[in-house]
């Protein structure tokens, strides 16, 4: 396409934003960003499955934060570069007719920065050259509608089964791997869960609550049949900005990296931020007064969604594998920590998955987010400090990620917490120390 | 034997132990970062020196270390967690260890609860930070030290980032100020980004260990930590090899050290990192843009043999002075391009000596400075004019393309890039403060990798992979450099990497353009870094165009104000008043510090005086100790604006006292809560405005160190009311605030809305004290007065809803009083300005910005160029009502003011806006580029202004001065 002919069909749609026609169901593929891979391949898998044409996208590399870096403000987080960067750079690829190709990105409407990135995406598309590409919010605030991409209870409910169904096999997963004897048995069960879920979805199975506690049971149950090696390995939770905390290409890999350092890695998952979402605003109901049908509307959500969550804890609950606390417990955690009403961002959730984290058992905490993230000044490294008076126990360090913050940097203090986590290296310094002592007992300070 | 390396970024450190746990060996080099190349002579000089130990336990520690261990097999670990193992060995009575390395600042609690802290990706306070400082005063860091033994006065120097550092300097050094108090500054400025940065309000009692080369070599660096930790910290003599003695201590398994050599050098370096292309891809490439640049020559004329009078431009730059004389007919008579070296006076009177030394008698028409060091220059050699040094490019360019319509000039510190339309400046870009990837930082990495910058630089053009750095600031790349290295980069990818980033800096971060053809067809770049071939390359290559460089490039700006000179004299033709062969001859130049009387801000000020009596005053904030520049008087909102809001004072009541800090939504809501608790019976007791003093008050317990500097003064304006002894402090949480009913939703930023949660979780707190921070929704006035009571009536039980309801009438009452005062003056200072004819310029930002120690005087700098300063709460009655139709989510409460304004901005011909930026703010990033637009789309101007805790207002007084005269404003408000 020759951007000469771009810049005119740009300029008579200057007015307002390209909305998804009904027609471009049929005509137009739609690239959907990369963020948690089990939980987007299932979430494609119900696109699909509706009769959109949808495509998640799995390029990576340090071009794609080059690319965010040309076309988004530098200023902007980096999670907003590296979406619209990974974004621009497949429409770049020539893998796809541009003028039957839509984007679609989440919006979640918050006082953080995080809710404009559709329109950084709209104004990168503009300046790059694709203004015809019409992008789709997906959300559930019912901000910008679009004719052609509508959703019905029944893929809400496919949707939302899907969020649970991925928590559940990243929690397994996480806690399989690392111990597995017969290397690679974990990720081909979960390539085989992914594969059968969207299978089960097409036949119209495995959404309702019914058959979710059905399926969560016995995915838990096959995990249990991976052989596991009964060692013990220093136990990392991440938590952090949404986006950073759980996509590879925003966090350097990390938990390859951690995977590579021996750890077992936690990552808590997002049915909890969904929750955290609903809970905001019956809490902003709370503090500040409202709709009570909005109220009403909110809380049969906030139940279904419950509900869900308990069919997942049960079922894992059932095995030997460690399973999340109920979003109410984790809510409480940090009453008298900050308040519920600090919603901006993770708000309180971050901050309460600190403690949750150390009350199950991984008190080696990376907190990761973007640089200069606004509500992480508050929730993150503002909350520290409460977090390890608390949690004596909590071994917590916050790491940056920019597009130019060195992986070195951001190793070295992880090997820093991790040191300070390693019980084999508290031992090693016994073990040293004492050796050296019954040779001499004084080291001549030359 | 047990052997520890300690890999840091700039040096590498040896411990050999004998298995008695002797120190038997150590060794401390610097790598030039051939890390591997290093190792592999270090430990070849430990097998020489004990032959009969073949079998040894080895351990590997550092930040470049990890590379090499995962090379190599050899067993790493964390350098902290090292200096822990050594400080239990050698010193296990410490308490505190403080360790300053390269690149890297740490604190380890060692009694008590153990903690170790570690600086983040974006602080400055290390070694590197100290060499970068001492290298801008032309010293090395070791003479620093020597200096700073000297010391009278300290300044106030950013700490947290080198970059801001370097801008606060550096317009000191220009002014005059002593090297010795510079010196001492800096080591100051360390110290407070360790403790401040680190400690985050935990004490550092007991005995303080100091670790690391800098505080090692530096005996006033720590002075300068004794004196602020009131204590005497210990330096060991072995403090150097902590690391590496840790590494050593905590080797276990035992390996063979021929198997370890052999390893490594089979390894070797691997070449990992992202890459580019090349510059030239052949000889021939290089060649013909060889040729072609040749051509960008400036008219000369020999000077020798040249008898008639000249032409005399001097710009003295943040790092160098540069000096061109010119015929009458403009060709180049003579040109100087030096270093400042920290104190440009002598040397432009040892130029000035050597003219007339060189042509006696010569007689100078006119003469004319530009610059930092502008004024400084001006007073002391009494040149004819000053200009500033965006348009002294302007004219240079234009002089030798007289069709230019985009300069593209990177200097020493600063980017300015204009785009000119019809030989007026349409538009201009100055790179902020914090993306100064310009050419000091080429030389300061060429110095670190042991190169001068001519030669680093050429190092780069026949690179075969230039490393792939990204485009950020100085202190990121100084990681990714390591990370490079580490990765196996050769100096000369590495070179060019630079090169390719400060062009990628300068298109990407402050011109960005969407295509060349933005750009413009004839195209100057200038400014000394493009005299590098490789970086004028990397910008053709870049963009894929082709631009003129004039050989002069690094010259242009006292090229252009020598041109200016010239085209002066051809107006009226009077006689100059620069100093004549006599006056320099008997130039002698002092400097003293004093503070200014003028108000009650007192501001310090270099005085520099001449030896005729003659003074030049420097540091001012205002124009006001420079009686002979008067600004406008009354026309200036952020001085009554803060008038106003300090005349809210609490009436003593039955209920007691309440303390409200004064900063973020006070600025605005004080009336509100004024009128509020003055009902119910309770005296509100306000914290002073904001001072540097204050904010240190509380900066330890700051535990982002990236957050706002508005957000930081926060903890200082509590500790005061704490201090005071106040039982109750009121300070709201809340996500909404007012609604104007201007945008979307009402939303306050994350940082502004939760930061009461921040201080309630750091700032230690006596007990009894009730710190209120209960959440509010202003924008929901009809439930207000119920979920109010129900947050108050915990603290005040004898409070009943009706008293709440009725003092919730009177405080908005009270607001919107305020707000209508507000809009008023805003009204009249608008009327009076346009019967006056004056500039009128809309100083955006948020109601906190009205606060001094955060604005830092912008307002009254604006004031002392003769315009009118209103601010966007002053105009919201003229405002179209309703949310705009924006480009980006119109949400939050006062952006949506600045939206609203530069809407007005766009359709007022006489209004122009200025926009202040806080650093670390985010959502100005998403605020500013869509200010830009709604501005740019109407033909106007869009400057932005950042501003932290950086105290020297030399950068915002170019970048305003610039945009006065590229906007037209300088006949009317006579800022010349």
């Amino acid at each position: 396409m020759q951007k000469r002919e771009l810049k005119t069909r740009e300029k008579g749609e200057k007015r307002g934003r390209i909305l998804f026609e009904r027609r471009m169901r049929r005509t137009h593929t739609i690239l959907l960003p990369q963020m948690l891979p089990l939980h987007f391949e299932l979430l494609q898998n119900v696109f699909r499955e509706r009769g959109y044409q949808a495509e998640l996208l799995t390029n990576e590399g340090p071009h794609i934060a080059q690319l965010g870096l040309k076309y988004v403000h530098n200023d902007t987080c980096y999670p907003a570069l590296l979406v619209v960067g990974q974004m621009i750079d497949a429409l770049q690829s020539g893998r796809y007719d541009l003028d039957h190709t839509a984007l679609m990105i989440t919006q979640t409407g918050g006082g953080c920065r995080a809710s404009n990135y559709i329109h950084l995406l709209r104004k990168a598309l503009e300046r790059a050259g694709y203004a015809q590409v019409p992008v789709i919010s997906l959300n559930l605030s019912g901000m910008e509608s679009n004719p052609g991409f509508k959703m019905n209870l029944k893929m809400l409910r496919k949707l939302l089964a899907a969020l649970v169904y991925g928590d559940e096999l990243m929690l397994l997963g996480n806690q399989a791997r690392p111990y597995e004897i017969n290397l690679g048995e974990t990720d081909a069960l979960l390539k085989h869960w992914v594969e059968e879920i969207s299978r089960q979805f097409h036949e119209g199975k495995a959404y309702s609550l019914r058959q979710l506690r059905k399926v969560a049971k016995s995915i838990a149950g096959s995990f249990e049949g991976i052989q596991r090696e009964a060692i013990e390995k220093i136990k990392v939770g991440i938590v952090g900005e949404i986006y950073i905390k759980y996509a590879s290409l925003g966090n350097n890999g990390l938990e390859a990296f951690l995977h590579q350092q021996d750890c077992e890695v936690m990552v808590p998952g997002v049915i909890g931020f969904g929750m955290f979402s609903l809970d905001n605003r019956l809490e902003d109901h709370r503090l500040y007064g409202g709709s009570a049908l909005k109220k009403w509307a909110v809380q049969v959500l906030a139940g279904y969604l419950k509900k869900m969550e308990s069919a997942l804890i049960s079922a894992v609950e059932a095995t030997s594998f460690k399973a999340p606390g109920r979003f109410e417990h984790t809510r409480e955690l940090v009453d008298g920590v900050i308040g519920h009403g600090c919603k901006m961002g993770e708000g309180w959730l971050l901050t309460a998955e600190m403690l949750e984290l150390v009350e199950m058992g991984y008190p080696n905490i990376i907190c990761a987010q973007p640089f200069g993230c606004l509500p992480n000044h508050i929730v993150g490294r503002g909350m520290m400090n409460q977090v390890k008076s608390i949690a004596p126990k909590a071994n917590i360090v916050a790491i940056d990620y920019d597009p130019s913050a060195a992986r070195v940097n951001q190793e070295n203090r992880i090997k820093l917490m991790l040191a300070t986590a390693g019980e084999e290296a508290v031992g090693a310094i016994e073990s040293a120390l004492g050796a050296l002592l019954q040779h001499k007992p004084e080291i001549a300070a030359d | 034997m047990r052997i520890g390396l300690d890999l840091g970024s700039t040096t590498i450190k040896a411990a050999v132990l004998d298995d008695a746990g002797e120190m038997i060996f150590q060794k401390y080099a610097r790598h030039y970062s051939l890390v591997s190349a290093k190792v592999i002579e270090l430990l070849e000089e430990i097998e020489r020196s004990f032959p009969g130990e073949e079998t040894v336990r080895l351990s590997i520690s550092g930040s470049a270390g990890l590379g090499i261990a995962q090379k190599s097999g050899i067993s790493f670990v964390q350098e902290v967690y090292a200096t822990k193992l050594a400080c239990a060995r050698q010193a296990p009575d410490a308490d505190v260890a403080i360790e300053l390395g390269g690149e890297d600042a740490k604190i380890l609690f060692l009694s008590g609860q153990p903690d170790a802290r570690m600086n983040g990706s974006c602080a400055g306070g290390t070694g590197a930070f100290i060499d970068q400082m001492a290298a801008l005063l032309g010293v090395s860091a070791g003479e620093l030290n020597e200096m700073a033994k000297a010391h009278e006065r300290v300044y106030t120097i950013a700490s947290r980032c080198g970059v801001f550092a370097k801008s606060d300097v550096q317009p000191l050094i220009n002014q005059g100020a002593k090297a010795s108090d510079l010196a001492a500054s800096i080591f100051a400025a360390v110290v407070i980004q360790t403790i401040g940065g680190l400690a985050q309000g935990r004490a550092i009692k007991g005995n303080v260990l100091y670790l690391g080369g800098p505080l090692y070599f530096l005996s006033e660096l720590r002075k300068s930590f004794d004196l602020s930790l009131a204590a005497e910290g210990i330096c060991p003599e072995n403090s150097l090899y902590f690391v590496a003695l840790g590494a050593a201590l905590s080797a276990r398994e035992e390996t063979r050290l021929r198997d370890v050599l052999k390893a490594l050098k089979e390894r070797g370096a691997e070449h990992a990192f992202a890459s580019m292309e090349p510059l030239f891809k052949s000889e021939e490439e290089y060649q013909s843009f060889f040729e072609r640049h040749k051509k960008g020559r400036a008219p000369r004329r020999d000077f020798a043999s040249y008898d008639g009078p000249v032409f005399l431009g001097i710009d003295a730059g943040s790092t160098t002075l540069k000096f061109a004389v010119l015929s009458t007919e403009g060709e180049l008579l003579k040109s100087l391009y030096q270093s400042n070296s920290g104190n440009p006076i002598p040397l432009v009177k040892a130029f000035f000596e050597e003219l007339y030394a060189e042509k006696p008698g010569l007689r100078i028409l006119r003469a004319a400075a530009t610059g930092y060091g502008e004024g400084l220059i001006q007073s002391a050699f009494c040149l004819d004019h000053g200009l500033v040094e965006t348009m002294a490019h302007l004219k240079a360019a234009r002089h030798l393309q007289p069709e230019t319509d985009f300069i593209l000039d990177i200097g020493g510190q600063d980017m300015k890039c204009m785009r000119l339309r019809g030989g007026h400046v349409e538009n201009l870009y100055l790179n902020e403060a914090c993306s100064s990837g310009c050419g000091s930082f080429l030389q300061g990495f060429a110095e670190a990798m042991g190169e001068k910058i001519a030669d680093f630089a050429k190092l780069g053009l026949f690179a075969d992979r230039p490393v792939d750095l990204g485009s950020r600031c100085t202190v990121f790349m100084n990681s990714s450099v390591k990370q490079a290295q580490k990765d196996g980069a050769s100096k000369e990818n590495i070179s060019a990497g630079l090169s390719i980033s400060v062009i990628k800096n300068a298109l990407y971060k402050v011109i960005r353009p969407s295509s060349k053809e933005e750009l413009g067809s004839h195209i100057v770049v200038q400014g000394g870094t493009f005299l590098n071939d490789a970086v004028l390359r990397a910008f053709e290559k870049e963009m894929s165009l082709e631009v003129l460089r004039p050989d002069i490039a690094g010259l242009m700006g006292a090229y252009g104000a020598a041109l200016y000179a010239r085209e002066r004299y051809g107006q009226d033709g009077a006689p100059s008043t620069t100093l004549n062969e006599a006056a320099v001859a008997a130039f002698e130049h002092e400097v003293m510090l004093t503070n200014c009387g003028l108000c009650e801000n007192h501001c310090p000020l270099t005085v520099n005086r001449f030896a005729d009596g003659r003074r030049f005053l420097s540091g001012n904030r205002c124009e006001r100790p420079l009686a002979q520049k008067e600004g406008v008087q009354g026309l200036n909102i952020y001085e009554k604006k803060l008038e106003l809001i300090q005349s809210y004072q609490g009436k003593p009541g039955s209920r007691g006292k309440i303390g409200l800090p004064f900063g973020l939504n006070f600025y605005e809501l004080l009336p509100f809560w004024h009128g509020f608790f003055t009902e119910l019976q309770i005296e509100t007791v306000l914290s002073p405005l904001s001072s540097r003093d204050l904010y240190l008050l509380g900066h330890g317990s700051v535990p982002s160190d990236t957050v706002c500097y508005p957000a930081k003064l926060m903890h200082g304006h509590v500790q005061w009311l704490i201090d005071q002894g106040i039982g109750t402090i009121f300070y709201p949480c809340g996500s909404y605030n007012m609604d104007d009913g201007l945008s979307d939703n009402c939303y306050n930023c994350p940082v502004v809305a939760f930061y009461p949660e921040v201080i309630a979780g750091n700032q230690p707190m006596p007990e009894g004290l009730r710190f209120i921070k209960c959440y509010v929704g202003l924008h929901r006035r009809r439930d207000l007065p119920t979920k109010l009571y129900e947050a108050l009536k915990t603290y005040y039980p004898d409070l009943a809803p009706k008293e709440v309801r009725r003092a919730l009438k009177k405080g908005f009452a009270a607001y919107e009083a305020h707000m209508a005062k507000i809009s008023e003056m805003g009204e009249g200072i608008l009327r009076r300005a346009r019967e006056e004819g004056r500039p009128v310029v809309i100083l955006a930002g948020r109601p906190y910005h009205i606060d001094p120690e955060i604005n830092h005087g912008i307002d009254r700098l604006l004031s002392g160029f003769g315009a009118a300063v209103l601010s966007e709460d002053a105009i919201l009655r003229l405002v179209p009502k309703g949310a705009p139709k924006l480009r980006v989510l119109n949400q939050w409460t006062y952006h949506a003011r600045l939206y609203a304004s530069a809407r007005l901005v766009a359709r007022e011909a006489d209004l122009q806006l200025v926009q202040m930026v806080s650093f670390g703010c985010g959502c100005d990033a998403i605020t500013g580029d869509e200010c830009r637009r709604i501005l740019e789309e109407a033909g106007k101007i869009y400057t932005q202004i950042k501003i932290d805790e950086i105290e020297n207002l030399g950068a915002a007084r170019i970048r305003l001065r610039s945009f006065f005269a590229a906007a037209g404003l300088e006949k009317q408000g006579g800022a010349a």
